[in-house]
């Protein structure tokens, strides 16, 4: 630990402790043994990739998420049962990626609903002028009006709302201020106040949890910075101590499996490219193209579109062009009341019925084929598909999109939630189709998966960043393509 | 702030524009005698129609106002008029009740569509209980302030401007009105901030509880009777009301002032209807088909603001 750098005047006490705190959602270990502490005047820098667990480290130390295992403490007298009031006595905020303010209400009566013992005599004369100031302070010169409605503002003006809000003088004063990912929707000049405001904050004895995959807003701000991975903090170090690769260095790098190396990276002929988008993506038949990057980037958005481009508006297709396969399940895949023979035969439908009626023969008989091929596991595929497991639900949804004719398959994340067994089945179902001249768009959040591809599509903040073939495709290099790296700018 | 003005624009011209078509029709319907009978059964339907935007507010539909306000005018035209401290304290346990049934839907995750319609079937049959035959009477205090004669504009006119002036006050101004909103806006936001979002949906539920009452209560001084159908129309004028005048489904953005100019669009439309000699077979489709090209026009004048 280091935490020799305390603001002039600061109280010396930490504001939070975590010492080995574990947090699991069911079998999921989302923080592992967890140790961090957060002292006054400090800037803590939280790097780290999809799913290392810097939300869960966050939504614990703001007292949201109860540990399973471990001791949270805060600064301040007499601590409750509740972490949650335990934080907000202490002084903890936080701002997160999605708006938490109330769209229908004006930008001071928001200030009104986290500021629960604001004086009731007019309150809206304190309202406006204590989130005037909060405005002036963190981003002078705006043009924000207090009595503005939230939903007339901009998604960057909401996001100044929000920030200006956890930094405002309210009962108590802040001790710790989280921000997640806080620049993502705010323009440079902007961002630049925020962090020029942060760095006043922690000199005043504030400290900042900030997380943020801009490189540069990191190593600008952060007096500390905290790496995680896999659930766990691997690094902990003063922000001296780091450079721009040594942090990617520390993020990444799951050794690769022996077996992938030979498998898919085996050079094959391609056929013609049968796939354009707007953005640049692009794809031939045969291939297999990874979406790469962090999530929630764009790249769900642009399979979607690609998708819809492509699907018939208003008349079935008998021979679609392009077929989805979701990964979130339950909201884009299965019909939770159905069978699975209904579910399995969903795409192929009008196959089956050349003129009105459903020819239930050919129809069982091609799920049954399918059940074989791609070892859905049940007795009677007239059991409802959510007597499956996950892993088995997620062969059906591939099975259904196989099945069809279609030379495009699109994938949106398929393997969330789905068991290295059924994984390692998959991947090779994927490669034996796209060896007989089929076309895969594959999302994934997951390296290993994308490792599997034979070109790689990195996407930053809507855009496409690199695109990566052959040798190129490691973990490194979608590492640095995913988080903004400009060296050469400074 | 320019949003919700636009908002209240459309309402307040669709009603100026169907109040000019009564005049012209009928020009003796613009006196006092006139407005005060175009107008009259406007009170009830404000009432309820603020009802339903209280529910409306935190994101839920009530398909039991018609019913409840129905219940409310029985007991008021029986109980309060026989033995006065049984009857309020019967239309005191049925605020309750509402809050009780707000906190329900919100610890049990119910959809409020479903739990009120049961609801609607639960008060319709309370109603019919007090009520078999249509009669009763009404306390004689009501009459008298329902037939008030209040100078230069009748009262028909006043209360429903009153009303909305009230409610405005309570929900837009006062905290606890925009705490109230804020569930509707943001749930989740209200729950991270401490907020007991089971208090909040009761409290609510309970507001609208007591509209719905006073709106039985005012229909039975109008109408000095009541019977267990009276008010089965106002389950649906009242969210008509809601959403003519500016409210939204989802979202907390209401308007009191827009509802209550909504309630009395509509009340305005039959009255209309009956001015053109339309056949009364006919006359619910047209209101139905005013109700559908106010909304059309609002929906225009939404996209091109959102284009703006």
């Amino acid at each position: 630990m280091d935490d020799t750098e305390i603001g002039p005047g600061a109280d010396p006490a930490p504001v939070v402790t975590l010492e080995q705190v574990h947090m699991s959602f069911g079998p999921v270990h989302a923080l592992q043994a967890a140790s961090l502490m957060i002292s006054p005047g400090v800037c803590i820098g939280l790097v780290g990739h999809n799913g290392a667990g810097k939300s869960t480290l966050a939504n614990v130390i703001n007292g949201r998420l109860a540990q399973t295992q471990g001791q949270v403490q805060y600064r301040g007298e007499d601590p409750v049962q509740r972490n949650s009031q335990n934080a907000h006595n202490a002084g903890v905020r936080s701002v997160f990626q999605e708006l938490s303010l109330c769209p229908n209400l004006t930008v001071l009566e928001n200030l009104r609903i986290p500021y629960r013992t604001m004086p009731r005599r007019s309150w809206r004369r304190v309202a406006r002028q204590k989130m005037q100031d909060a405005l002036d302070l963190v981003f002078p010169g705006h043009s924000i009006r207090p009595r503005a409605t939230v939903g007339d503002l901009t998604i960057a003006e909401r996001q100044m709302v929000e920030i200006a809000i956890a930094f405002a003088d309210r009962d108590r004063e802040p001790s710790l201020v989280i921000l997640d990912e806080p620049t993502s929707s705010l323009d440079a000049a902007i961002a630049q106040q925020l962090l020029d405001h942060i760095k006043r904050f922690c000199s005043a004895g504030g400290a900042v949890l900030f997380i943020s995959h801009m490189m540069g807003e990191i190593f600008e701000v952060s007096t500390r910075i905290v790496v995680m991975k896999d659930g766990k903090i691997v690094e902990d170090q003063a922000a001296q101590a780091f450079t721009r690769s040594s942090i990617v260095d520390a993020m990444g790098h799951v050794a690769p499996e022996a077996d992938t190396a030979d498998n898919g990276l085996s050079r094959r002929e391609f056929g013609p490219e049968i796939v354009r988008a707007a953005n640049g993506l692009n794809a031939r038949a045969g291939e297999i193209v990874g979406l790469a990057g962090l999530a929630g980037h764009g790249q769900a958005e642009a399979l979607a579109r690609l998708f819809f481009d492509h699907a018939p508006k208003w008349k079935p297709a008998r021979e679609p062009e392009v077929v989805f396969v979701a990964g979130d399940r339950a909201r884009d895949g299965v019909m939770p009341l159905w069978s699975i023979l209904r579910n399995l035969s969903l795409t192929t439908l009008p196959e089956f019925s050349p003129r009105v009626m459903v020819d239930r023969g050919r129809e069982a008989n091609l799920v049954q084929s399918w059940k074989e091929k791609i070892g859905i596991r049940t007795e009677n595929l007239l059991n409802p598909i959510l007597s499956l497991s996950g892993g088995n639900q997620q062969k059906v949804l591939f099975a259904r999109a196989l099945a069809s004719t279609a030379p495009v398959v699109v994938m949106d994340d398929p393997m969330r939630g789905v068991d290295v067994g059924t994984k390692k089945d998959v991947y090779q179902m994927i490669r034996d189709e796209a060896a007989h001249g089929r076309c895969f768009l594959w999302y994934s959040t997951e390296t290993d998966e994308i490792l599997e591809c034979d070109r790689v599509f990195v996407f930053r903040a809507g855009q496409i960043a690199a695109e990566l073939t052959g040798d190129e495709i490691t973990e490194e290099s979608i590492l640095h393509a995913s988080f903004e790296m400009q060296e050469a700018a400074e | 702030m320019t949003s919700d003005r636009l908002r209240l624009l459309l309402p307040m011209m669709s009603l100026a524009v169907l109040l000019g078509a009564v005049f012209y029709l009928q020009p003796r319907a613009m006196s006092y005698f006139g407005l005060n009978l175009l107008f009259n059964l406007a009170i009830p339907v404000a009432l309820a129609t603020i009802a339903q935007m209280m529910i409306i507010m935190v994101n839920d539909i009530d398909l039991s106002v018609g019913t409840f306000v129905s219940f409310c005018a029985c007991v008021t035209a029986t109980f309060v008029h026989d033995t006065p401290l049984l009857g309020y304290a019967i239309l005191a346990t049925a605020i309750l009740a509402y809050a009780a049934l707000g906190a329900l839907i919100q610890l049990r995750g119910l959809p409020a569509i479903v739990v009120t319609l049961g609801m609607s079937f639960v008060w319709g049959g309370l109603a019919v209980l007090i009520l078999p035959s249509p009669g009763g009477a009404s306390p004689e205090w009501l009459k008298t302030l329902m037939g008030l004669k209040t100078p230069l504009i009748p009262i028909a006119v006043i209360a429903p401007l009153v009303i909305a002036l009230v409610v405005h006050l309570l929900i837009k101004r006062s905290w606890v009105g925009v705490i109230l909103q804020g569930v509707g806006g943001n749930e989740r936001a209200m729950e991270r901030a401490g907020w007991s979002v089971v208090r909040l949906r009761a409290a609510a539920y309970g507001l609208a509880g007591l509209f719905g009452v006073l709106a039985g209560m005012c229909l039975v001084g109008l109408t000095t009777a009541a019977d267990a159908n009276i008010a089965l129309r106002y389950t649906l004028l009242s969210i008509a009301g809601v959403i003519l005048g500016g409210g939204e489904f989802v979202g907390g953005r209401i308007s009191p002032f827009g509802a209550v100019i909504g309630a009395l669009t509509l009340t305005l439309a039959a009255s209309f209807l009956s001015f053109l000699r339309l056949s009364p077979d006919w006359q619910i489709g047209a209101q139905g088909a005013i109700l559908i090209l106010v909304l059309a026009v609002r929906l225009l004048f939404l996209r091109k603001e959102a284009a703006a």
